[in-house]
């Protein structure tokens, strides 16, 4: 979730009524963001990723605002008749397909209204726009571009010009490769053989999009007082969200608002749109629903009255359903369910009274984890304390100190830490690690972890060619345990179960050979038991004998029950 | 006993003490009144023939009744380490060098490798002679040249090597304890150990005790053979000091976080719900598709979730359901919603991951009820889900998650408040109150604060909401109200257990283990 530092001075100028510390906090915490902290100059706030509308101290207090009561419904944006007009070239579909635009004049900025759009411009990309992949906009001094202009792509090296804070003029390879934002961002262009641009009717770069504007036609001050605004991005849908939510704060801020014909070419379709759409959606609210779902009884003009609150228009359509218009800006209004969520936000979610619901169901738990639970009794009857490990471990390192090798181990593509890349393929390693970080703890140390092991198989069974098993693995770690001391204890768990075990000698490299048994029953195995190497205790640094043994419960669990 | 009649009884006092005295304090008693009422253990272990540490126990004991004190006294010794050993035999290294050289310049590594010197005796050497101006050295080319400017003097350090090991420091003179000190500084030269020695010091009370005839009648343990021929009858035991300490005893028990969890199920068994169990390996078409969560969420990246090396892909679910979920991901499917309007890649949803949250088996339970006969429904699942996150006192990469959805044709938002204050008042914090919050999945979404009375505050324990209908109508078949939350427990087992740490849960530190409180309501 983005946090955003928001001028307390400029929403509060904005809210249209004022409101003490308290209530202020209070208030906000219950439109829906996740309060930080208010200071004396600013409000800290993570917007959840829903409402990128809500990003800037304009977009902020216009939601504030309503919900307290302050400007209530619909704001409406005009958008002015032009001749501004961009091509899209068939060139970009391959690389960045799509770019919606808006020309803003009238604007009076100062060093705030910068702050607040450059902050906006990177909440929008990092949330929205998803690190600039699907949506990075751009925005420019008016006078500095001769229109139309095109939207192309071009061979890196035909690119050329001096990007914001560069001081020299660069190529598009150039860019990627040596511009600290070029770099950054390298990944989503770099495979391309021909990268986007922004060029106006003088043949003069503005930009090359997700990377950087030009210096010459692309930086704002302010002195600027008329913007061009373009995005441009991989889903049309997006970028004129994100078109809206930059010029309806723009809009806020003073500035009108000028259409911008996109016409795109051959491989479009032929397509056109007129940027930016600052009109309403239009979605039905069945009343009754709103009403089953919150568990209140509400009336179409309650209903109505809450949605105001949250800056939506309405009208009635019938007794049973309303007509609500959708501010441009919203970007997550996808069923009728996110309308009732706002006449929940407008109630005040500390108003729901909880209501008990009388269903009849029946409780119950799986066969299986019984089973484990009775294993679980056995064990600790017979003194031994449980541990809880974690599934994840270093794979590499574990099978060095047992002196095993990997075989069919699941690894992870992506740890960011070695210490927990691979799934466990066996209990006992981990309950090992125990002993080794509690040598100063009072022996004897018996120590038992029922836990799930996981095995990639190759055939690709099952749904995700990994399977999953509960396991029983117990220690005795004193200074005269042996291989009895396993032995007696898998007795007693085969003669608590009524399973019959028998017990084969065998060897493993974890273990002293002639000291090593498997265990059988129904003639498959089920485990192994003996005494761990003494190379294996030292590789743990143990000083201390120690024997083990491992069960697989769900292999137990099915031979007896199954 | 007739002797024993013939003997003056004593005091009652006395003889109180005298019952509860155990063998071992008996035989020390005697041995420290004849070695002149102060001895060390050592002394008397040697007296009365005993173990130091059986010596140490008895003149504890002793002392806990008040018949002797214990003083304390350290005492440190020097002995040699292995290259003091070793240089008291050759001489140190820097007077062999100092030896070797004559008047000349002279190329200091020929001469090193003559004596043997080890690199870094070479180093010490150079450096030590240096400093107290017997060599100058200088560098040419590549070799060090030095030049012996005068003999050395008194060589008080091998002195000191010589001298009778383990040496007491506090019979050291002044220079010798210098001499010391700069040893110490050289590695494995010299090693001081401190010993404490402890001393026992009989008491005006212990006096009177030792003074006193012990009696023969007084029988120590009780045993099967004394049991067997009635040998105890007609005799006192020996009284125990019932109140000192005995050493801890440790039984058979669950991990405290274990024992948590099966409180929890009990709590959800107790409200009617069902548990749902699976698998931690799941593909993402459960873990997010199912879910609504669209293809490009920042989730699904590989900053936050595990994804499986091998095997990467998994088996997506029958064909309907499939086409279900894609379609409702690229228009709304059967719900009335716009979907996420784009094109929905079963590339993405085969992928293999580590399960980031259960309420991928809330998916999964979903999809294998018939709306039509098995609803109303109830059910919650525990379970370990994974994050790519670093661990630090607050992140963990494995952690519990309880996982809670309630199906039914009636459910609404009131009933979510009634069930999570049922359950969070089981779990000992009775007040709740709920805030807006986002999840990709439910529509209304809630954040979840209980009051923790003790401290005062608010504490963010869950998120809850009702499915969105684009969730439940794929995978039910039609658009139904489905109650569901998801919360750690990390936050309120911390509490109990006073840990700040959140590693402190899976460290498996024994002795924690061991002794950390059983997990009661009513020890909160």
């Amino acid at each position: 979730m983005p946090t955003v530092n928001l001028d307390r001075g400029v929403v509060e100028s904005l809210l249209g009524k004022k409101l003490g510390e308290e209530e202020l906090r209070d208030r906000i915490s219950y439109l829906g963001t996740d309060l930080d902290d208010v200071t004396k100059e600013e409000i800290i706030v993570e917007v959840f990723p829903n409402r990128p509308d809500m990003l800037s101290e304009h977009g902020f207090a216009r939601a504030l605002s309503s919900f307290i009561g302050g400007k209530t419904g619909l704001r409406r944006y005009d958008v002015n008749d032009s001749d501004y007009r961009v091509f899209v070239d068939d060139s970009v579909k391959e690389v960045r397909p799509f770019t919606v635009c808006a020309v803003v004049k009238g604007l009076s900025l100062n060093d705030s209204s910068i702050k607040e759009i450059i902050q906006l411009q990177e909440k929008l990309h990092l949330s929205f726009g998803r690190n600039r992949r699907k949506v990075a906009i751009g925005i420019y001094p008016l006078h500095m571009i001769r229109f139309p202009v095109r939207y192309t792509a071009m061979k890196p090296e035909e690119i050329r010009f001096i990007p914001l804070d560069a001081g020299r003029e660069m190529s598009g390879g150039e860019i990627l490769k040596n511009h600290p934002t070029g770099k950054e961002y390298s990944h989503l262009l770099g495979n391309f053989r021909e990268y986007p641009v922004f060029i106006d009717s003088n043949r003069e770069f503005l930009s090359m999009p997700p990377i950087i504007n030009s210096e010459k036609t692309g930086r704002v001050d302010n002195s600027t007082r008329e913007v061009f605004v373009e995005c441009s991005g991989t889903d049309i849908n997006a970028l004129k969200k994100a078109l809206s939510i930059l010029v309806s704060v723009l809009a806020d801020m003073g500035g009108e608002i000028y259409r911008v014909r996109v016409e795109y070419g051959k491989a479009y379709k032929g397509m056109v749109v007129e940027s930016p759409e600052m009109n309403p959606g239009e979605m039905r609210l069945d009343i009754g629903y709103a009403s089953k779902i919150l568990g209140v009884t509400l009336d179409q003009k309650k209903v109505g009255a809450l949605l105001e609150r949250m800056g939506y228009g309405v009208k009635s359509s019938s007794d049973k359903t309303l007509d609500v218009l959708i501010p441009s800006y919203r970007a997550d209004i996808l069923h009728q369910a996110d309308l009732v969520e706002d006449v929940a936000i407008a109630y005040g979610y500390e108003n729901f009274k909880e209501e008990e619901i009388e269903i009849s169901t029946t409780a119950s738990l799986p066969e299986e984890y019984r089973f484990s639970e009775k294993v679980a009794e056995i064990m600790t009857g017979l003194g031994f304390q449980e541990l809880n490990t974690s599934n994840l471990i270093n794979g590499g390192a574990q099978s060095v100190k047992m002196g095993i090798k990997k075989i069919n181990a699941v690894r992870l593509l992506n740890s960011i830490n070695t210490d927990y890349d691979t799934l466990r393929q066996w209990m006992l390693p981990s309950i090992m690690e125990v002993l080794s970080r509690n040598t100063t703890a009072q022996y004897p140390q018996m120590l038992f972890e029922i836990g799930r092991v996981f095995t990639s198989e190759k055939a690709s069974k099952g749904e995700t060619g990994v399977r999953e098993e509960e396991k029983l693995s117990a220690v005795v770690c004193s200074s005269n345990s042996d291989y009895t001391s396993v032995r007696r204890v898998a007795d007693y768990i085969g003669s608590l179960l009524g399973a019959d075990f028998e017990v084969r000698a065998a060897s493993h490299p974890s273990f002293i050979e002639g000291r090593m048994a498997k265990i059988y029953l129904n003639k498959r195995e089920v485990g192994f038991m003996g005494e761990i190497h003494p190379a294996v205790l030292e590789g743990f640094k143990l000083e201390m004998p120690t024997a083990a043994l491992e069960i697989n419960l769900a292999k137990l669990h099915e031979i007896l029950c199954g | 006993m007739k002797n024993n009649k013939e003997r003056k009884n004593p005091d009652p006092d006395i003889l109180e003490l005298l019952e509860s005295l155990h063998p071992l304090e008996r035989r020390v008693l005697p041995a420290l009144k004849e070695l002149g009422e102060r001895a060390s253990v050592k002394e008397l272990a040697d007296k009365a023939g005993m173990l130091d540490v059986e010596v140490m126990r008895a003149i504890q004991w002793l002392s806990n009744k008040g018949l002797v004190k214990i003083k304390e006294d350290v005492k440190e010794y020097a002995s040699l380490g292995d290259n003091g050993v070793s240089y008291r035999e050759r001489g140190l290294p820097e007077y062999r060098f100092l030896d070797a050289l004559g008047g000349q310049e002279e190329d200091s590594s020929r001469i090193a490798k003559k004596l043997g010197l080890t690199p870094e005796e070479f180093n010490v050497s150079i450096g030590l002679l240096k400093r107290k101006g017997l060599i100058d050295i200088r560098k040419d080319d590549k070799k060090l040249l030095v030049k012996k400017l005068k003999q050395a003097g008194e060589r008080k350090e091998e002195e000191f090597l010589r001298k009778d090991f383990p040496v007491l420091t506090s019979t050291l003179t002044g220079e010798e304890e210098q001499v010391l000190q700069s040893l110490k500084r050289r590695k494995g030269m010299v090693r001081v150990v401190m010993e404490r020695v402890y001393y026992a010091v009989l008491t005006p009370l212990g006096r009177r005790v030792a003074e006193s005839p012990f009696n023969g009648q007084i029988m120590d343990n009780l045993t099967p053979h004394t049991l067997k021929v009635g040998a105890w009858k007609g005799k006192k035991f020996r009284k125990y000091d019932v109140v000192s300490r005995v050493p801890p005893i440790y039984g058979g028990r669950r991990h405290f976080v274990n024992e948590v969890i099966r409180y929890v199920k009990q709590i959800w068994l107790e409200l009617g719900f069902e548990e749902m169990t699976g698998r931690h390996v799941q593909t993402s078409f459960w873990t997010f598709d199912a879910l609504f969560t669209p293809q490009d969420h920042p989730s699904r990246e590989m900053q936050d979730t595990f994804f499986v090396e091998e095997p990467s892909r998994g088996r997506l679910p029958d064909e309907a359901l499939v086409k279900r979920v894609k379609e409702t991901h690229e228009r709304g499917g059967i719900t009335k919603s716009m979907g996420w309007n784009y094109k929905w890649s079963p590339e993405m949803a085969v992928k293999n991951v580590l399960r980031t949250h259960t309420t991928v088996l809330s998916a999964r339970t979903l999809a294998s009820l018939d709306a039509e006969k098995d609803l109303p429904g109830k059910f919650f699942s525990i379970g370990r889900v994974y994050r790519n996150e670093t661990m630090d006192f607050s992140h963990l990469f494995e952690f519990n998650q309880v996982e809670g959805i309630v199906v039914s044709d009636k459910a609404n938002f009131r009933n979510l408040l009634f069930y999570l204050r049922q359950f969070f008042t089981k779990m000992g914090y009775d007040k709740v109150r709920i805030r807006p919050a986002y999840f990709p999945y439910t529509e209304p979404s809630v954040e979840v604060d209980v009051y923790d009375r003790k401290h005062g505050k608010w504490l963010e324990l869950a998120g809850a909401g009702i499915f969105r209908p684009e969730v439940t109508a794929p995978l039910l078949g039609r658009e139904t109200p489905v109650l569901a939350w998801g919360m750690g427990l990390a936050r309120i087992i911390m509490l109990y257990y006073g840990f700040d740490d959140v590693r402190e849960l899976y460290r498996n530190e024994l002795s924690k283990l061991r002794n950390s409180r059983v997990w009661l309501q009513c020890l909160q």
